[in-house]
């Protein structure tokens, strides 16, 4: 039996409250911490034996319940799922990028709510029926095809990550399209054309320019880049049968 | 103080309070909804259940067998019409589930499949994957998005319930972005704030599972029940407590010493059954109070494997396979390899048992109703008194989706041809918390620390109101928590900002797991026998002739509880022994 192994460790924490600051600032506090520990386990220890002032979320740690999305070392990450034994040196902190700050690493995620209710994340059915005729058969086949994107922790990762987000705000972005792509790929659900109207605009589907950011960061491998580029093909399909094909859908 | 008004106020956004919220709402259309929740609904914990969810389907099967292994795997504390209600309505809830896009994992027809659970004699347990309480609670969050009716308040701090003419009419709760108080006038209330895990220092809770829901209705005058039954999980990972499921057992992994020898078959569970052809309801998968305790006895021996992270038994699952393992654990594979660095399919990964559940909670009835007027509760701070003593695994994701619904069709109930609130008595009762707040802020002679009296409570739950309890370490825990909640009088604030300030909620939880960790000890101390989950040394036996009821613990504001006793109701399986024996008779 080896004996867990310490280290101290430095990190660099942004600070901003606004009852008090003008701008945020960075902190440095330097904690004990055992070498297997992440990120979020060296922030509890300073908060309950440092500073009980800073603030930031946390529940599940074990990276389901997409709370703890910082920037670390730059870097989109869940701070439960950022080994320290990955870092070396200063541990920068951060709050999600391209999101307004609450207070310190404490980010508003409203723009994404709100995205995600616009998508029409849930079924419409193709054919209702009552729960006493039983299940909707969906061979696992069926189920593959969009079990992938339906991983989703909706931890805002992808955003953080997202320059197109950054630069253009209307944008849906990729885990609020994502969902709507799961839905669209179910056998149970009929509902493609009722989201059709978010999903293919310029603030949808059009605007990602595959970059690929999001992918790199989902720590649920989602990947969305790849959910929007074939998005991006059933818009255009639908598209020619609209415009270019007789007798297409008018 | 900005005041709302609502019909139903919903504390709680997690499987049970989106369950209760969406059938309001489909019930109803013009009801006014408010889903009040401490975090954003998908933060919920119900996120972390990983193995999934009971309910009879399959033709080989019967609702009969399900309340025998409910009513058993409890040591016969669930009340049976509880259990009878809830085995029917579960198929249906599992299906609603299915209908609104749940993706539970399919056989080859397509149709729902099902997998082997502990303590359960058939396969029944419906599941995706090992991420089935993630995908129970994203599908009905998602699916709450098109009601237009459900008003969240999300990252509101629910802080005490409105009481008046002996009925709950509303809640004061704080915007814990701007520290702001508000105030809920509603007709009726329904409690789904979760467990209290996180009294216990090592734990599968998340951070939230600090029992305020519970709490409040305690100090509202709604007893807490049966608080002293806490369930172990036998398998946690033992550094950070992460939850192994336990279909890691249902898919074939087996538990052995140091020795290698599967143990289990020494406490009641044998005889060992072949590796990688689990048997129902026996060896690996027999109850999970049984399997836990084993362990203790394991620990006494010196038949422990000694690690880094202290003591641990082995959980073997390299026979499953790196295909099936990839498809029916993932989960498991990426948490051992991520935390612990162990590759399950090439290792026995080491394990421990953590404090996973609360059976205890507000007591209600199998309306989802509370002793107090216009107060209902469902899931895990609610004590329904469907897991009796010990709660099989995958009967709890199905219990937040059958009492979610009841409660929201109760409180529908409850609201017919109410008498017109009195709003100023609200109001002066609203101003109570205002004070309360007020005066911890202002506080100028505190001297605890509030990480100091969280960490001497979690060290006096674990040290004495473990696995095995007894007389003298229940009076010490008795005692303790007493004395700290008397402390925590005297805790003090270091932040004293309005905005989302987590040193104020974190004080606040640790008195909302306070209240509820003295009436574990107290109830534990009170149950002078062995049952499920609530082993005594000093008291090694069932004693049905006077315990065979509910214990009853009833907030006495600084003072210790006082104690009762409600009959648990019998209507057609006698106490009897439990078997785990399988085949062998």
């Amino acid at each position: 039996m080896t004996p867990l192994k310490e280290r101290l460790v430095q990190l660099e924490v942004l600070r901003y409250n606004p009852d008090t600051d003008t701008e945020a600032h960075f902190q440095r506090y330097e904690v004990v911490c055992q070498e297997e520990w992440v990120v979020l386990d060296a922030l509890n220890k300073v908060k309950a034996d440092i500073d009980p002032t800073l603030n930031f979320r946390w529940s599940c740690h074990m990276a389901v319940c997409g709370s703890c999305g910082m920037m670390i070392n730059g870097e989109p990450k869940l701070s439960c799922h950022a080994f320290l034994r990955s870092y070396e040196g200063v541990i920068r902190v951060e709050p999600l990028a391209h999101f307004p700050i609450e207070r310190d690493l404490v980010t508003a995620p409203d723009d994404f709510m709100e995205k995600l209710k616009r998508v029409k994340p849930y079924i419409i059915p193709k054919e209702k029926k009552p729960i006493s005729e039983g299940e909707y058969k969906q061979t696992p086949a069926q189920l593959m095809k969009f079990r992938q994107y339906s991983m989703c922790i909706n931890c805002m990762l992808c955003y953080a990550a997202c320059p197109e987000y950054g630069l253009t705000p209307d944008f849906i972005g990729p885990a609020a399209l994502t969902l709507a792509h799961r839905y669209n790929l179910d056998s149970r659900d009929g509902g493609r054309l009722a989201r059709q109207e978010v999903v293919a605009t310029h603030e949808g589907v059009w605007d990602c320019t595959f970059v690929g950011a999001c992918s790199e960061v989902c720590p649920a491998h989602v990947d969305p880049a790849s959910a929007l580029q074939q998005m991006k093909i059933t818009s255009s399909i639908d598209w020619i049968v609209e415009h270019l094909i007789p007798g297409g859908k008018s | 103080m900005e005041t709302i008004s609502t019909d139903v106020a919903i504390i709680g956004a997690g499987g049970a309070g989106l369950r209760a919220a969406i059938a309001l709402a489909e019930t109803d259309p013009t009801l006014r909804i408010a889903l009040i929740s401490k975090v954003y609904p998908m933060r919920s914990h119900t996120c972390a259940a990983e193995g999934g969810a009971a309910g009879v389907i399959k033709p080989d099967d019967s609702f009969d067998m399900h309340f025998d292994d409910t009513v058993g795997g409890g040591d016969w504390l669930s009340d049976q019409d509880c259990v009878e209600y809830f085995i029917h309505e579960a198929p249906k809830e599992l299906l609603q589930l299915e209908h609104w896009g749940c993706p539970w994992n399919r056989e080859a027809d397509g149709s729902v499949a099902v997998r082997p659970f502990g303590g359960m004699k058939k396969k029944r347990t419906w599941f995706a994957a090992d991420k089935s309480g993630f995908h129970i609670l994203h599908t009905l969050f998602q699916t709450s998005l098109q009601f237009p009716s459900i008003t969240r308040y999300d990252e509101y701090y629910a802080l005490d319930l409105l009481v008046d003419d002996g009925r709950c009419q509303g809640v004061t709760a704080m915007e814990m972005r701007s520290g702001e108080l508000r105030q809920f006038h509603a007709k009726a209330v329904i409690i789904a704030g979760g467990g209290a895990g996180r009294m216990f220092p090592f734990s599968t809770n998340g951070a939230i599972k600090t029992g305020d829901g519970m709490a409040m209705a305690y100090r509202a005058g709604a007893p807490l029940k049966d608080m002293e039954f806490v369930q172990y999980h036998p398998t946690g990972l033992p550094n950070t407590g992460s939850l192994l499921t336990e279909a890691c057992r249902g898919e074939g992994g087996i538990l052995v010493n140091k020795h290698g020898r599967r143990y289990l078959q020494d406490y009641g569970m044998g005889p060992e059954t072949p590796v990688g052809q689990p048997q129902l309801k026996t060896m690996e998968l027999g109850p999970r109070d049984r399997v836990s305790q084993a362990y203790w006895h394991e620990l006494q021996k010196g038949n422990t494997v000694t690690t880094q992270w202290g003591e641990c038994v082995l959980l073997d699952m390299r026979h499953l396979g790196e295909k099936k393992i990839n498809e029916r654990l993932p989960l498991v594979r990426e948490l051992a390899e991520a935390y612990l660095g162990v590759d399950i399919v090439k290792d026995a990964v080491p394990i421990r048992p953590v404090v996973h559940y609360m059976m205890g909670g507000i007591s209600t009835n199998t309306a989802a109703a509370t002793p107090l007027p216009g107060l209902f509760a469902a899931g895990e701070c609610a004590c329904v008194s469907l897991n009796g003593a010990n709660r099989l695994g995958s009967n709890s994701l199905v219990e937040l989706l059958v009492f979610g619904r009841r409660a929201a069709l109760s409180a529908i109930d409850h609201i017919q041809n109410l008498p017109t609130a009195n709003t100023a008595a609200l109001n002066a009762r609203a101003e109570q918390t205002q004070q309360r707040i007020s005066e911890l802020f202002s506080r100028s002679d505190g001297t605890e620390s509030m990480s100091g009296l969280r960490r001497e409570m979690m060290d006096t739950m674990e040290k004495n109101v473990g696995i095995y309890r007894s007389e003298e370490g229940l009076q010490e825990g008795v005692s303790k928590i007493h004395e700290l909640r008397q402390r925590y009088q005297r805790v003090i604030l270091t932040d004293k900002s309005s905005v989302f300030n987590t040193d104020l909620f974190q004080a606040l939880e640790l008195g909302s797991m306070l209240d509820c960790a003295e009436a574990v000890t107290v109830g534990a101390l009170a149950r002078k026998e062995s049952r499920g989950a609530h082993q005594r040394l000093d008291y090694v036996e069932r004693d049905d002739k006077n315990f065979l009821c509910h214990t009853m613990v009833h907030h006495q504001g600084l003072d210790v509880p006082r104690v009762d006793y409600l009959d648990v109701v019998i209507t057609k399986s006698p106490p009897g022994v439990r078997d785990y024996s399988g085949d062998h008779k």
